[in-house]
């Protein structure tokens, strides 16, 4: 939503024109020179740049408006001339196309988050699989165990910092220990229900 | 089997990019085609003192063809454009952009005249009027005054053999 | 006596002969258990390395010493070149910089089969075959189409000279710095798609892939800055950021990186997203992949584009399909079974760092729907598009803004679950000190309610950052705190330093470009330029025009600018070399045209650029925080407990 408003924010700003030389290098900087492809019509040194510079300077002169200076091209050389590609049904894609990805995106990330916790609800573990896992954490010497080691001392330094309490503290364990078996014990897998 | 958004994703550039290959991306087409060819009132080259416009080509299949003495790739088409004038299919005009008189005419009676009649573009203007970026470029118009095709660059013999001749042939009828 | 060249060609067919021993022995011994087979990844690819090594010496070799029979070193060289540039030359051509690139992959695969000692043996044969993969398909490449060794018979007296636009320490520094980063994110990406071939996403292979990413991630970072000031100072016009095809296709990798570094985070810390970082880690290699394909196929045009061939664009994407195609099909297979992870709310830290995810992704991807929509238009036969600065810079803003604002929240916020009523208090007063500060100060009177946005962003990290430091300290010391979140800190506020220089620079630059007869003045941005002339000067194999320029402010002379343009005597090339002021503040940027006329008037660009060097000051700090989250103890002291841990089992 906010990235709507913003952008509707930014292509309505007022350009700030005080004079014409100002004015058609604020217009050159928009349109792609033909020439040296690779440059706006502003900074390019080829001829034909200068020549179409200073027919949209006369065109200027002339009032006529940055529309029409800019049709007068695109009837000319195409919308190629243009780097802000106007927006018709050929360029819809291009232009919904970043927002609908992220309507998207964060549809199909609010109901992930929504469904997420209810996928998880594992059975709590068996008094043999948490002594398993003790063992594990303590006496195993996989790259895996390690790490759950390390992740093991950090909580129960936030448990004695009074980070968390004592109940949070014993999910967090609960939930360690079931990574810990599902990453050390390849048959190991959640069993949903009560 | 939604893991395979990806894959099926990426196929679909592939495509996108294998099709790219063979396309020329400096290339800018016209918007000009079937489109009626701008009016212009130039002076000729031979007699400056008279003017050419497309108006007096009504009723006839034409090419206008943009050049210069400064430009190395006309060079390359003008045997063919000689050819061409010499087997009498299709009336040449030249347009001559961006150039000297002098350096004009000296290269016409060097590299010799196709062109029926040759007007000057000296600040380049109606080179603008017709989408001309690059020289050599050559348009085919129509009986009705309409651009049918442009030729960016200099004419090839196969665009002549698979294009431009068979269009002139159908346009002629 | 076989000439370096020659000796370059060898090691190169001899690294090809390693490379696909690396790539296809390792792979079936760890399918099949045979711990000899596996072994020969580490040999393997360190003596590949030693033969690309020295195919990249010889090269650079022919180019120091003027070897002109090769035919690299005489497009690209020259004998009045100067010594560095004729280094740099090495890397400045396409096959120059293929073998780059090779080189600094054969780099990374040394480096891998050097730290990952700790590593189960599978583990460690199936990256290191992956990388193997990649490394044949460079070296037959190069090899078939594009070998910087062939030899020019009969050898020519001089060089054609390297392009005066790369005679520039830039050239020096930014390749080399870029590819580190380029194909540093081939060891991630090998890393996740040993995990698929394993079957497994483990704790262990988030951990080990962490260093690694963020190593390739602060190169890159680096690298693309150090691309964008150069075109700075080199181009003429003052700009710094095109959008052009070639600096998307480092800038999607950098989105999509950063994104994987965040989603690392959290599978590691919770076991989660696994099949979206494992597919994060092989789309940042992916578009390094594109990247190279873009530049070197002629499909988009690109000031950086090297000349072009059609059968080497279509070798490139035979190999780009494999190697992507290959690792997105595994993914498709394997990644059902990586496993869910553990539970967290809807308001968690987790949630918030998948949510900047989601908008990096969307971010990267509409970049790529920009670079690519004209290609796609122009094959569907609906004519032909640009999508330039003005299209981008919109739709960008629009998709970061939010992304931004999020960097506030992320770290506040608990992992698993945080209430919303207590960060809206945390950072409630964060938010009203952005406001206040993002209007009271002072630039203008003209109020520009964009760059007042971006102050608002730049200083909402700053305060939030402050804010989540100080919570953290409550009763910790300094140095208790992980290197890593030092890190993360240092690494956030540059990117508030990088929206600063933006946003200033964008509203509030200002230029004139106009002709200028000896003696005459024009003020812009405050400052009074005064041209005083023009005089003739010499380089090492330049001439050139030089301008002077004296600036006042307030009516007293702060400096004298010198312009250039250079003729570059060998190829006849023009140049324009602009004169810079750098200050913290502003620079003064000059550039000198064409002369007017015969008088001795000159057409001059002058621009004032408020800010600007807090762009590449920001992208530093960006860099440097990534380096300070490597010295976490965790990498360091993990290896070594690992190393203890399996020389005892």
């Amino acid at each position: 939503m906010t990235s709507v408003l913003l952008m509707l924010a930014i292509l309505a700003s007022p350009p700030y024109h005080p004079d014409l030389d100002e004015r058609v290098m604020e217009l050159a900087k928009q349109l792609r020179c033909l020439v040296c492809q690779n440059e706006t019509l502003a900074d390019s040194h080829a001829e034909l740049a200068a020549d179409l510079r200073q027919q949209i300077r006369e065109q200027m002169k002339d009032g006529r408006t940055d529309m029409e200076i800019t049709a007068f091209l695109t009837n000319r050389y195409g919308d190629f001339v243009l780097y802000r590609p106007p927006v018709n049904p050929r360029t819809y894609a291009l232009w919904f196309g970043p927002f609908v990805l992220l309507a998207g995106g964060s549809i199909a990330l609010l109901r992930f988050l929504k469904r997420w916790p209810g996928l998880m609800k594992c059975r709590p573990l068996s008094k043999d699989e948490r002594r398993r896992a003790t063992a594990l954490l303590q006496f195993g010497r996989s790259p895996n165990t390690e790490v759950y080691r390390e992740q093991f001392a950090e909580m129960e330094s936030d448990y004695r910092t009074g980070f968390v309490d004592l109940e949070q503290f014993e999910r967090d364990r609960e939930e360690l220990e079931r990574r810990l078996l599902e990453d050390c014990r390849p048959t190991f897998r959640c069993r949903r229900g009560r | 089997m939604k893991f395979a958004f990806p894959l099926v994703l990426f196929v679909v550039l592939v495509g996108f990019l294998g099709m790219g290959l063979w396309l020329d991306p400096h290339l800018v087409p016209s918007p000009l085609i079937d489109r009626p060819a701008p009016e212009f009132t130039l002076a000729r080259l031979d007699e400056p003192g008279r003017t050419f416009s497309p108006k007096e080509m009504q009723g006839k299949v034409w090419l206008l063809n943009t050049w210069a003495s400064w430009c190395v790739s006309c060079r390359q088409e003008h045997p063919l454009l000689v050819a061409l004038s010499q087997a009498g299919v299709v009336p040449i005009f030249g347009l001559n952009y961006k150039d000297n008189r002098g350096n004009a005419l000296d290269w016409l009676n060097e590299m010799g005249n196709p062109y029926v009649v040759n007007v000057q573009d000296t600040d380049g203007r109606v080179g603008i009027d017709y989408g001309v970026y690059g020289v050599p470029e050559t348009y085919l118009i129509d009986k009705a005054g309409v651009i049918r095709y442009k030729q960016i660059g200099p004419v090839t013999l196969e665009a002549l053999e698979k294009t431009i001749l068979p269009l002139i042939r159908s346009l002629s009828r | 006596m076989p000439s370096p060249a020659d000796i370059g060609q060898f090691a190169l067919i001899a690294a090809l002969l390693l490379a696909c021993l690396q790539a296809t022995v390792p792979i079936i011994g760890a399918a099949r258990g045979k711990s000899s087979w596996m072994a020969v990844a580490v040999s393997a690819g360190q003596w590949q390395f030693v033969a690309v090594a020295i195919a990249f010496f010889c090269l650079a070799y022919s180019f120091v010493t003027n070897d002109f029979s090769v035919l690299n070193v005489a497009s690209n060289s020259n004998s009045q070149l100067p010594l560095n540039y004729r280094i740099a030359a090495t890397w400045g051509s396409h096959e120059g910089s293929l073998l780059l690139w090779t080189f600094m992959l054969a780099f990374w695969t040394a480096a891998v089969s050097r730290f990952t000692r700790h590593l189960p043996n599978t583990t460690v044969a199936r990256v290191l075959g992956v990388m193997g993969i990649v490394s044949t398909g460079f070296l037959l490449f190069m090899l078939t189409t594009s070998n910087p060794f062939t030899r020019l018979v009969p050898a020519p007296l001089d060089g054609r000279d390297l392009n005066p636009l790369l005679q520039d320490p830039g050239m020096v520094v930014h390749p080399p710095m870029l590819y580190m980063g380029y194909v540093g994110f081939s060891v991630a990406f090998a890393f996740a798609v040993a995990a698929l071939i394993g079957g497994r996403l483990d704790v262990a292979w988030a951990r080990w892939s962490r260093p690694w990413t963020l190593i390739a991630w602060t190169f890159l970072t680096c690298g693309i800055a150090m691309g964008s000031y150069w075109s700075y100072y080199v181009q003429g016009w003052g700009g710094w950021w095109f959008w052009d095809p070639v600096e998307n296709a480092s800038f999607m990798p950098w989105l999509v990186g950063t994104a994987l570094i965040h989603s690392l985070a959290v599978t590691e810390k919770r076991g989660a997203f696994k099949s979206w970082t494992v597919l994060l880690a092989i789309a940042a290699f992916s578009l390094s992949l594109l990247g190279t394909f873009l530049v070197r196929s002629g499909v988009l045009t690109s000031v950086h584009a090297f000349a072009t061939d059609p059968k080497r664009g279509v070798f490139i994407l035979c190999f780009l399909s494999i190697v992507i195609g290959g690792s997105l099909l595994l993914y498709a297979w394997r990644a059902a079974q990586v496993g869910l992870g553990s539970p967290f709310e809807l308001i968690s830290r987790e949630s918030f760092l998948l949510s900047n995810n989601v908008l990096l992704a969307v971010a990267a991807a509409s970049v790529l729907l920009g670079t690519m929509y004209p290609l796609v238009i122009d094959a569907l036969n609906l004519g032909k598009l640009s999508a330039g600065p003005p299209y981008f810079n919109t739709i960008f803003a629009a998709v970061m803004t939010p992304a931004v604002f999020l960097i506030g929240v992320g770290p506040i916020a608990r992992w698993k679950r945080a209430s919303l009523p207590e960060l809206a208090h945390r950072l409630g007063w964060a938010f009203a000190v952005s406001v206040i500060g993002a209007l009271a100060i002072p630039f203008t009177t003209e109020l520009k309610p964009l760059v007042r946005l971006g102050l608002l962003l730049a200083i909402w990290i700053a305060a939030t950052g402050a804010l989540g430091l100080c919570g953290k300290l409550k009763g910790a010391r300094l140095k208790s705190l992980p290197r890593g979140y030092y890190g993360m800190q240092v690494a956030h506020l540059g990117v508030a330093v990088v929206i600063v220089g933006i946003t200033v620079v964008t509203g509030y630059e200002s230029e004139k470009n106009l002709r200028m007869n000896p003696g005459e003045s024009v003020q812009v941005g405050g400052y009074d330029f005064r041209f005083i002339g023009v005089t003739n000067v010499f380089g090492p194999n330049y001439e050139a025009v030089r301008a002077e320029m004296a600036v006042f402010r307030n009516g007293s002379l702060i400096l004298r600018m010198h312009p250039e343009k250079r003729t570059d005597i060998v190829s006849g090339n023009s140049l324009t070399s602009a004169a810079i002021d750098s200050g913290v503040f502003r620079d003064l940027y000059v550039a000198l045209g064409e002369p007017a006329d015969q008088s001795g008037a000159w057409s001059v660009r002058i621009q004032y650029k408020p800010f600007v060097d807090w762009i590449w000051a920001g992208a530093i700090l960006m860099a440097l925080g990534g380096a300070l989250a490597l010295t976490d103890r965790r990498y360091v002291t993990a290896t070594k407990k690992q190393r203890a841990a399996r020389e005892a089992a």
